[in-house]
């Protein structure tokens, strides 16, 4: 018996029009738990190194956390992993909502997708009953229709819908795949475009089994009321108006231009307004004390819902207000478009437009409003038209195919991937770090657990460290205390506080726990819902599989390690490792290369940034090790980064 | 046997303010592990006796709880706007109905109804309403004092039906006949 999990994947081969229930091994569960952690696995075992992420024989895979679809609250997110077509790295993408939960009902873990529709299709599942249909007649439908249509067709108002917008049937890089108020964004889009996937309607009306049902529910429903009533959880932007945080911090346009003192109480007051206007309610995720979502009806749009920092990025790239972002927004989404980067494209476009180097040859017949032009350009991207073509490669796809010197203003993307607009005084070691290193290319995916700042009053320092459950080891706890200014601590402690921070979104995401209940929520005030500590309670509980702190604290090195080794396999190297120049305004080269060489160590890789072979062993990878020495990506005699001889020619 | 006695019936209510539904589910989940045999065994919101109908794109959240079984769907359907919201037919009707797959249980088809959580002790309050943080389910119970009939059973009502139709001679043939089969 199989508990949390169904122990069944759903494999459909979209070529040979193949569809089968698979039954998983048990082991891989424990080593790997499930999200993220087993997408790795797979990605690893049966996408050859050379595959083209455009091709047949990439996988998209929509993988279930461990825990979702359980009582577990706040456990929902679904790991939907691909090789990325804008950089042929892993391709890792969250989303939360009600998919998971059904996928589960309907029996599946996960559902891995490989191969190319002759002609576009959907998939509708209801438990067992599982078909690839045709999609012909949805050809070019906006994401909500797309959803409304797909329901109707199934007489199922109680299933699940993750469709395509036009942008994704298009391949648009800047794609998402949207179900209900939750969507995944940065990379499987157009994935599931080029796949000729429109659309996955699930259904399920089966047993989730629980381990330990008395003790378990006792857990959770415990649980469950502390995320309820812990107010440093949750999206607080959701409830609270004062947003000056990213107006006066964050770079508008395209990451360029600072307005530190743009915020004011007036405006705060407006916009209040503007908002509750508009707002029909909050929405949430499944079994989630949380609501982050907030629904608005603006006129003349569908309704929708955003959430967090969803809420800036179109007005921030535009240089308008709120209003701006509340009409653009649904139309935006239901073409299928990100709110992440594709703002940043437009404003990319605009600025080469400005700097001569696109013309108004380029742009035909473009309005000459701001807000305008946004619409013109959202549309060209969607539809691939003309300049819309060229954009929809995303910034840095772009700014190559342009040349002219375009790629100059391609300045705040790491391997290829659009980042936060953030551009800042001082170098932060943890953050170059992280930057630099992360496998899941964007810092909100990354960071979280260490807070942002040092607290200065002794008093509240001591207090904070008092009540702060959630660190791994006491030694957080010196660091915290002997922190006075951002950017000084040891140098050990700027690795360990950047592998802590990646180790609660590696469990995050292979469990199904939602970030802002866990990793991400750890840096503003300290107390998450969940941490290295209840996790194995968790998992023993429901998923009926041992654990505690180390064991998963093993989980994680393990499955980071996997992420890193395939992208590794992929040409991934040291020199690829760099935060945006302009992230910093003063850098200092050395040092940071002396710190990565520190940090590649701790987690037992190579100078060039491998995990080697001994790390790998180490890990129960040892097919990994192997693999990586027959394609030549190890030899199998390395040693850590340190005691490369390269690191001793850095110091000198 | 005294009739026309003065009772004091304990009356149960959810109330339900739709208007702080969020959507969670949390309700349908507890519901569902709750009625699990044996308690918290499993999740399966389609055995839960508690359904959320909701479309976000309408703003429409809408928790209902399971009411009694009808063997055959009605003809008579309600189509409900309420604030300029246009609601489904059937959406507020909490039947077990033939005409939809929502109140019985997915294997069998048996119908489901919410049974107040009834269990010994008996809770503090149900399930649903505990599981759900938001305030949209909000328990009460009150005592209420009437004159009252005393009721008379399901069986009886038809049989007194039954003989008023057929006459007391047939019903008490074909009762005699059918319990000899
Ligand atoms: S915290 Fe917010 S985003 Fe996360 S699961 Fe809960 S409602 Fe969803
Ligand atoms: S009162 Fe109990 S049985 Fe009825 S819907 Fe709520 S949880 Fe289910
Ligand atoms: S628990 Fe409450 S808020 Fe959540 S869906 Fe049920 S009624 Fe709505």
């Amino acid at each position: 018996m199989r508990y949390a999990e169904t122990g069944f994947q759903l494999e459909v081969d979209l070529s040979k029009g193949s569809i089968d229930k698979v039954e998983t091994d048990p082991e891989d569960t424990a080593l790997l738990l499930g999200g993220l952690g087993m997408n790795l696995k797979l990605l690893f075992d049966r996408v050859p190194p050379g595959t083209d992420p455009w091709s047949p024989d990439n996988l998209l895979i929509f993988g279930n956390g461990l825990l979702n679809g359980t009582f577990v609250p706040g456990a929902n997110r679904v790991s939907v992993d691909t090789i990325a077509p804008v950089n042929g790295f892993l391709g890792h993408s969250l989303m939360g909502g009600f998919f998971g939960a059904e996928m589960k009902m309907a029996g599946y873990d996960r559902i891995v997708i490989r191969g190319q529709a002759p002609d576009l299709v959907y998939l509708a599942i209801h438990n067992d009953k599982v078909e690839i249909r045709d999609a012909g007649h949805l050809r070019g439908r906006l994401m909500d229709e797309t959803q409304t249509l797909i329901k109707q067709e199934l007489n199922d108002k109680r299933a699940w819908v993750a469709a395509l917008g036009p942008a994704g049937e298009n391949r648009v890089i800047m794609a998402s795949i949207d179900c209900g108020n939750s969507s995944a964004a940065r990379t499987p889009g157009p994935v599931m475009g080029v796949k000729n996937l429109k659309a996955i309607a699930i259904r399920g009306t089966k047993d989730v089994y629980i381990a330990n049902p008395e003790k378990a529910w006792e857990m959770c429903s415990r649980l469950r009321k502390e995320l309820d009533l812990n107010p440093n959880i949750g999206d607080w932007m959701a409830t609270d108006e004062d947003d000056s945080f990213h107006h006066n911090n964050f770079s508008w346009g395209n990451a360029r231009v600072r307005r530190k003192t743009f915020w004011s109480n007036e405006l705060e007051e407006r916009w209040r307004n503007l908002k509750y206007d508009h707002m029909s309610r909050w929405t949430g995720c499944w079994n989630c004390p949380k609501a982050c979502h907030n629904l608005i009806k603006w006129p003349n749009r569908r309704r929708f819902s955003y959430k967090c920092y969803g809420k800036d990025t179109y007005h921030m790239a535009a240089f308008q207000e709120l209003d701006f972002t509340y009409e653009i927004l649904p139309i935006a989404m239901d073409l299928g478009l990100d709110s992440y980067s594709t703002p940043q494209v437009i404003a990319f476009a605009l600025e080469l437009l400005d700097a001569g180097i696109l013309t108004e040859k380029d742009f035909p017949d473009m309005p000459s409003d701001i807000r305008q032009k946004f619409y013109y350009l959202l549309h060209k991207i969607a539809y691939r038209d003309g300049i819309g073509d060229v954009l929809a490669h995303g910034v840095s796809g772009a700014a190559t195919i342009i040349g002219h010197g375009a790629e100059e203003f391609d300045h705040n993307t790491v391997k290829k991937f659009e980042q936060l607009p953030i551009k800042l005084g001082k170098l932060n070691p943890a953050y170059f770090l992280m930057i630099a290193t992360g496998e899941e290319m964007a810092i909100t995916q990354t960071e979280g657990s260490f807070p942002q700042d040092p607290i200065t009053d002794p008093k509240l320092k001591e207090e904070f460290i008092n009540n702060w459950v959630a660190v791994p080891d006491r030694k957080f706890h010196e660091w915290f205390r002997q922190w006075e200014k951002r950017d000084q601590l040891p140098d050990q402690a700027m690795v360990e506080i950047s592998d802590w921070n990646e180790c609660m979104h590696y469990l995050d995401d292979s469990l199904g726990l939602c970030g802002f209940v866990s990793s991400f929520r750890g840096q503003f005030g300290g107390t998450t819902g969940y941490h290295v500590w209840n996790m194995p309670d968790l998992i023993t509980l429901v998923a009926g599989i041992e654990s505690d702190k180390d064991r998963l604290w093993e989980c994680f090195q393990r499955i980071r390690t996997l992420a890193r080794a395939l992208n590794n396999r992929r040409g991934l190297r040291r020199e690829m490792e760099r935060p945006p120049e302009d992230h910093w305004a003063v850098r200092d080269e050395e040092y940071e290369q002396q710190l990565l060489t520190k940090y590649y160590d701790f987690k037992g890789w190579t100078f060039d940034g491998i995990p080697t072979k001994e790390t790998l062993e180490k890990l129960s990878l040892g097919y990994v090790a192997e693999d990586l020495i027959k394609n030549n990506v190890l030899t199998g005699d390395e040693v850590t980064a340190l005691k490369d001889p390269r690191a001793n020619k850095e110091k000198e | 046997m005294e009739r026309n006695e003065k009772r004091v019936k304990t009356v149960k209510e959810i109330i339900v303010d739709t208007s702080k539904c969020v959507g969670c589910r949390a309700c349908e989940i507890a519901c569902s592990a709750f009625h699990t045999i044996p308690k918290y065994s499993s999740v399966n919101t389609a055995r839960s006796r508690i359904m959320v109908v909701m479309d976000e794109f309408r703003d429409i959240f809408v928790p209902i709880r399971a009411g009694q079984y009808t063997q055959a769907e009605c003809n008579g359907r309600n189509r409900y706007m309420i604030d300029g919201k246009e609601y489904d037919e059937c959406t507020f009707c909490p039947a077990s109905c033939p005409s939809r797959s929502a109140f019985r249980e997915p294997d069998s088809g048996l119908p489901l109804k919410c049974d107040m959580c009834e269990s010994d002790p008996p809770l503090e309050k149900p399930m649903c309403v505990d599981a759900c943080t938001f305030g949209a389910l909000t328990y009460e119970e009150r005592e209420e004092e009437k004159a009252e009939q005393e009721t008379r059973g399901d069986i009886e009502i038809a049989f007194e039906v039954l003989a008023k139709k057929y006459g007391k001679k047939k019903v008490m043939d074909a009762f005699t006949r059918l319990s000899k089969d």
